[in-house]
């Protein structure tokens, strides 16, 4: 199963980034074998507007099953959930790094996103 | 002859100003349309008894997909300069509070499962208002789409001698959209920090446009120098000077005009009118005046 990660730069061992559509990269980890690769989102933090909707759209494309990230607005809910992305959170202020955060995961001490987490920010 | 009122910064008198000169022209014989296009929230009426005799629905286009025929190519969801649809896995899912109508999606899709159909935005309405043929728009509560809106009504006015365009307040698309096609803008501003920064910001943007434009100084007796400095280094003429009075405040807040309020006051209207006319002349107007005396 493979695992997105928001992060702030591409690295297993860099800090995890808290906000999802305009997260600097996604760092995508296969759960077994723990292989990842970056994917760049400079294109979605340039855009005007629906940054988490084309975000969620990567992440789909990219076949992760489960997204870790801060905060998730409405759109991108509404697309990950469409793509049958599970969506879990870490507390802002803790500064976990990306490895932190798969493993928290895995120890299952994430909270699950049951719906947006924050007001929609485009317009 | 169409001329805009815009100001940048919101509540410098706009409308009141609009409204008044509106009145005066029509007072004068003119024939004035008047048209709000601060269709967020448009205000020109309360100071215009009427009743709405045409009302027009306003509309922009909404991408509707055949999804059951969908290769999920993805090639809509990448043209899109508003992220408004977005297609993984042939699930097609549109956003219509981003789409801005621009068709792109339905021209390039492929599989030509793309139909548009009208989605409403808002209602244009029109009336006779004093003697003044007056129009505006009304954006439906939640929708975002301020440039379409203001497009159609624009595009429903009729001929007249004199249109007078009330802009909405700010510099982005609805304000380009207000002012596109006029012969001048009256910016009403106010002497003070916060009016000059939000007036320097229009400024800057109707000079890219190549808009002329004269300012009036509303509450002229109230803040500092600032503004008169600005017009005077711009080279922007100032068409006229509205005090700060206690009982042009009263008339406002009653939904009165104060050219038919406070009569003293029509002389003003009809020199800044004046003024306004000299300026498309090319004879200028009044120049801005020596009060800013701090210049070194």
């Amino acid at each position: 199963m493979k695992i997105a990660v928001t992060a702030q730069n591409p690295g297993w061992t860099e800090l995890l980034m808290t906000r999802f559509g305009r997260a600097a990269c996604f760092v995508v980890v296969d759960g077994e074998t723990k292989e990842w690769q970056a994917v760049e989102n400079q294109q979605n933090r340039q855009a005007t507007q629906g940054a988490g909707i084309q975000a969620a759209r990567t992440i789909i494309e990219q076949g992760a099953e489960v997204l870790i990230s801060g905060n998730v607005g409405p759109k991108a809910f509404r697309v990950l959930q469409a793509g049958a992305v599970r969506m879990f959170r870490t507390d802002p202020a803790s500064q976990k790094t990306v490895a932190d955060a798969v493993a928290d995961w895995e120890q299952g001490k994430l909270e699950e996103i049951q719906a947006a987490t924050v007001e929609g920010h485009s317009i | 002859m169409k001329i805009a009122f815009a100001s940048g910064k919101g509540g410098t008198g706009k409308t009141t100003v609009a409204v008044n000169v509106a009145y005066i022209l029509q007072q004068c014989g003119a024939d004035v349309q008047l048209i709000d296009c601060d269709v967020e929230e448009p205000n020109a009426h309360l100071f215009l008894p009427h009743r709405i005799e045409r009302t027009i629905p306003a509309t922009v286009k909404r991408p509707v997909a055949a999804e059951d025929h969908c290769t999920g190519c993805g090639v809509c969801a990448d043209y899109c300069e508003f992220n408004a649809i977005t297609v993984f896995k042939n699930t097609v899912i549109i956003f219509p509070e981003l789409c801005h109508g621009c068709g792109v999606c339905a021209w390039f899709c492929p599989e030509r499962i793309i139909t548009e159909t009208d989605r409403p935005i808002g209602v244009i309405e029109g009336a006779m208002a004093k003697g003044i043929r007056f129009l505006q728009g009304r954006l439906n509560i939640g929708e975002v789409m301020a440039p379409p809106m203001i497009r159609q009504v624009k595009e429903q006015a009729q001929a007249a001698a004199v249109t007078l365009i009330d802009c909405p307040p700010g510099n982005s698309c609805p304000l380009i959209e207000a002012v596109r096609g006029v012969d001048l803008v009256i910016l009403v501003s106010e002497p003070t920090p916060f009016g000059l920064y939000d007036l320097s910001l229009t400024v800057a943007s109707l000079k890219e446009l190549g808009l002329p434009a004269g300012v009036v100084v509303n509450r002229c007796n109230i803040g500092n120098d600032e503004l008169y400095l600005f017009c005077h280094q711009e080279n922007i003429p100032i068409l006229a000077e509205i005090p700060h009075d206690r009982r042009i405040a009263e008339s406002y807040s009653r939904g009165g005009l104060i050219s038919e309020d406070l009569p003293e006051y029509r002389g003003l209207f009809a020199s800044l009118w004046k003024n306004v006319l000299a300026l498309i002349a090319g004879k200028g107007g009044q120049r801005p005046t020596d009060r800013g005396g701090t210049a070194a």
